[in-house]
């Protein structure tokens, strides 16, 4: 496949130069060292390696850096503003939302994208639309409630 | 308690639950040891034992060596910052906070001013492994000895600086005052200057729990807001100058040995490297993808013998088991008369019960960072063994364990899979061959299919239950999947229970809980059968065959919690209830490990 040799992560436009059908995953973690986003399955059944494209949950395992053209990537790590966590993070954190925390920087992301489509989803909402999400410390319950708090937080209106 | 068996059942080292001899960690003598660590105060926790053999020495006038039987050690240094070594890991259960919180108890500082350097085989005291629930229960209890002593030797640092009576002194929020309101010094303060090491025996008396502040409260994961942005680095997240990424060609098959290998096409690739050494081939790219390539390309050719498949499995394992010798049988606990016992029944049952193999599948696959530099190996791994896995690299490598070093940065989770260093051992083969750093990590496929697994096996019960629900026989033989928690909780005259050890079709090894999780289903399951076979609801026949106080008590919350009495199942909707320890039941610890009740819906 072709060259690609920009891209827009976190606000950012950056030069590289890789194959168009690596993984945007490799070329996150790779190229642009931001190794916040995880490998966990590469078959997009996990979704640790989950980002943001335009806004919307991808599993970027599963997506060829030749396939994202000019759109918008938000990794983990494009999140904190100005020193300060966004909601999502902050709840985490608050509820204490993570064991070993290798699905947190997804988990964060789903639940950013979560509370974007539905500011105020009810625990069954929650539970459905992160259901792709693996925890295996199994740190569900938790999680659910820092998606909650976030969403009080946020006072259904999006950071 | 009363009347059951006393278990006996050993397990055998490696198979079943993997252990590691006590190696050595300073071989220096005290001042270089100083020297090494810039002055300051060292506090070493040293096995009673060999603090005896020390001190002998000392007093025949021999070379004042530090011990080698360091279990941990605390260090304050000179301003005043304090670090705590322990070869023990963080892998998701959070020790890193809970035994940074044991410390700031007992030597009265805040969290944030201790710094805990965990499973690194240069720095870190020789540790077997963090598994088997061990970490709080010894490693915490080894940490609060080493603080209470450092709190000890600095408010006798003090009383000597102002010359008082140290009963007249009080330390708390990183000072020693006195208790009269009048002066105080820092611990950095009495830190300046000195160059001491303190050893201490492993059995000094700690603060009891009840006056614990720090310790046992909820606090935040030490460095959340690292995992919560993405900063923290976990192995495969490591860099370093000029580093490769590598992919291991694996075999058609397992048990599969190399015939023939034609490598050229990936040779043939710029910037690659290819390792074949015996069964073993690999590759070394510049990135990820070109590894994946020049992996694909490489035409190997495989001689297969048959193996075991799922369907014959657990035939395979009954028939396979090893004989247990006859005398003296320590996998075996008998107790009254099982074929007495079954005559005396009303309802005989007889169940087999299939435990699978079933892979750990920690989020963070098995990955490893190799780097050569002047004969020496350096490797970043997550393993919940890191002496053990400098052990095996040295082995290798017919390297000593000197010129091997394991790092362990916080790991995402193990749950027992990561015992062992295959992964360390081939990245490190990578970047002996490409001479620059590899970085390699399994993908989930590997995981699923070349890791070691938890112990598959087969569990058979044969029960005798009386007219009036009371059990008279109770036959168990595990094959294979473990004798943790083997012994039945309940009370019954005849017993038979027999551990079966097989060499195992698959790699196995540790698994979270182990056989427990095995035994208490197989247990339970035929628990509910046997109330079935009586015509008793299944809580009440678990009572009525139950003396242990404790999971009687554990029993009864959980049925009241739960509702039990007034519960209806419907054809939708069926409900039951069980109980385990995560020990065996019979064993004298036992009683200090938690019951748990489960009542599902």
């Amino acid at each position: 496949m072709a060259r690609v040799t920009e891209i827009n992560v976190n606000g950012t436009r950056h030069a590289i130069d890789v194959d168009g059908d690596a993984t945007l995953l490799s070329v996150l973690r790779d190229q642009l060292d931001l190794t916040g986003t995880k490998y966990g399955c590469g078959e997009g059944q996990c979704a640790a390696c989950t980002v943001l494209i335009d806004g919307n949950p991808r599993h970027s395992c599963q997506t060829k850096v030749g396939s994202v053209g000019q759109r918008q990537i938000t990794t983990i790590e494009g999140l904190e503003k100005d020193g300060k966590l966004h909601p999502v993070q902050q709840a985490f954190m608050d509820v204490d939302a993570m064991q070993c925390a290798y699905c947190t920087s997804g988990m964060i992301l789903g639940s950013v994208a979560l509370l974007k489509s539905n500011p105020r989803p009810s625990e069954a909402e929650i539970v459905e639309y992160m259901n792709g999400h693996i925890c295996r410390c199994g740190v569900y319950q938790r999680i659910g409630q820092a998606i909650a708090l976030a969403s009080e937080r946020m006072k259904g209106g999006a950071a | 308690m009363s009347a059951a068996p006393e278990t006996k059942i050993v397990l055998e080292p490696e198979r079943y639950e993997l252990r590691a001899t006590p190696m050595h960690l300073f071989a220096m003598d005290r001042r270089d040891f100083m020297k090494a660590i810039g002055g300051g105060i060292a506090i070493l926790l040293v096995a009673k034992d060999a603090l005896a053999l020390q001190e002998s020495g000392r007093r025949t006038g021999m070379r004042e060596n530090m011990p080698r039987e360091i279990n941990a050690w605390l260090h304050i240094a000179q301003d005043g910052s304090i670090t705590v070594f322990t070869g023990k890991v963080e892998i998701g259960q959070n020790i890193r906070t809970s035994l940074t919180q044991t410390v700031a108890d007992e030597l009265h500082v805040e969290l944030a001013s201790i710094a805990m350097v965990m499973g690194d085989t240069q720095l870190t005291p020789f540790d077997a492994g963090t598994f088997g629930s061990r970490t709080t229960p010894q490693m915490g209890t080894q940490l609060r000895r080493v603080a209470w002593a450092a709190r000890d030797v600095l408010t006798g640092l003090a009383a000597k600086h102002w010359n008082v009576d140290a009963s007249r002194l009080v330390a708390e929020n990183g000072k020693i005052s006195e208790r009269s309101g009048g002066r105080s010094i820092t611990y950095a303060e009495l830190a300046q200057g000195q160059s001491l090491a303190q050893m201490m025996p492993t059995e000094d008396p700690v603060t009891p729990a009840t006056e614990w502040k720090i310790a046992g409260q909820p606090v935040r994961k030490i460095a959340a807001r690292d995992f919560v942005t993405g900063r923290h680095k976990y192995t495969p997240d490591l860099k370093r100058p000029g580093m490769l990424y590598g992919k291991v060609v694996r075999p058609s098959a397992f048990g599969a040995t190399l015939i023939s290998a034609d490598v050229s096409a990936a040779k043939a690739m710029p910037g690659v490297t290819v390792v074949r050494d015996g069964d073993f081939i690999g590759v070394a790219a510049p990135d990820e993808l070109t590894a994946e390539r020049a992996a694909e390309v490489i035409k190997a050719e495989w001689k297969t013998t048959p193996q075991i498949s799922n369907k014959e499995l657990f035939e395979f394992v009954k028939k396979n088991a090893e004989q247990n010798p006859a005398e003296e049988n320590r996998y075996r606990q008998t107790k009254g008369s099982i074929s007495g016992g079954l005559s005396a029944a009303a309802h005989r049952l007889e169940s087999e019960y299939h435990i699978s193999y079933i892979a750990h599948s920690p989020l963070e696959p098995r990955a490893a960072l190799a780097e050569w530099k002047d004969g020496k190996v350096t490797v970043w791994t997550g393993t919940q063994r890191p002496f053990a896995v400098r052990e095996e690299l040295a082995q290798a490598f017919h390297l000593s364990n000197d010129n091997v070093r394991v790092i362990v940065p916080d790991t995402g989770a193990a749950y027992g899979g990561k015992h062992t260093g295959e992964c360390a051992v081939e990245a490190a083969r990578l970047a002996q061959g490409a001479q620059k750093p590899v970085h390699l990590m399994w993908t989930r496929e590997e995981e699923f299919t070349w890791a070691y697994f938890r112990p598959a096996g087969v569990i058979e019960i044969k029960s005798g239950v009386s007219a009036d629900g009371m059990l008279t026989a109770w036959e168990f033989h595990n094959y294979n999947s473990g004798a943790a928690a083997i012994a039945t909780m309940y009370d019954v005259p005849n017993q038979l229970t027999e551990f079966h050890p097989v060499n195992s079709p698959l790699r196995q090894g540790s698994y979270r809980s182990l056989a427990a999780c095995a035994n208490h289903f197989a247990r339970e399951s035929h628990m509910d059968d046997c109330a079935h076979a009586a015509g008793v609801d299944p809580l009440e026949f678990r009572m009525k065959n139950l003396k242990e106080p404790r999971l009687r008590a554990v029993y009864e919350a959980a049925a009241q919690k739960f509702g039990w009495q007034n519960r209806k199942a419907t054809p939708e909707r069926g409900f039951g209830i069980a109980a385990a320890s995560i020990r065996a039941a019979t064993s004298p610890r036992a009683r200090k490990w938690p019951w748990i009740a489960h009542r599902a819906k």
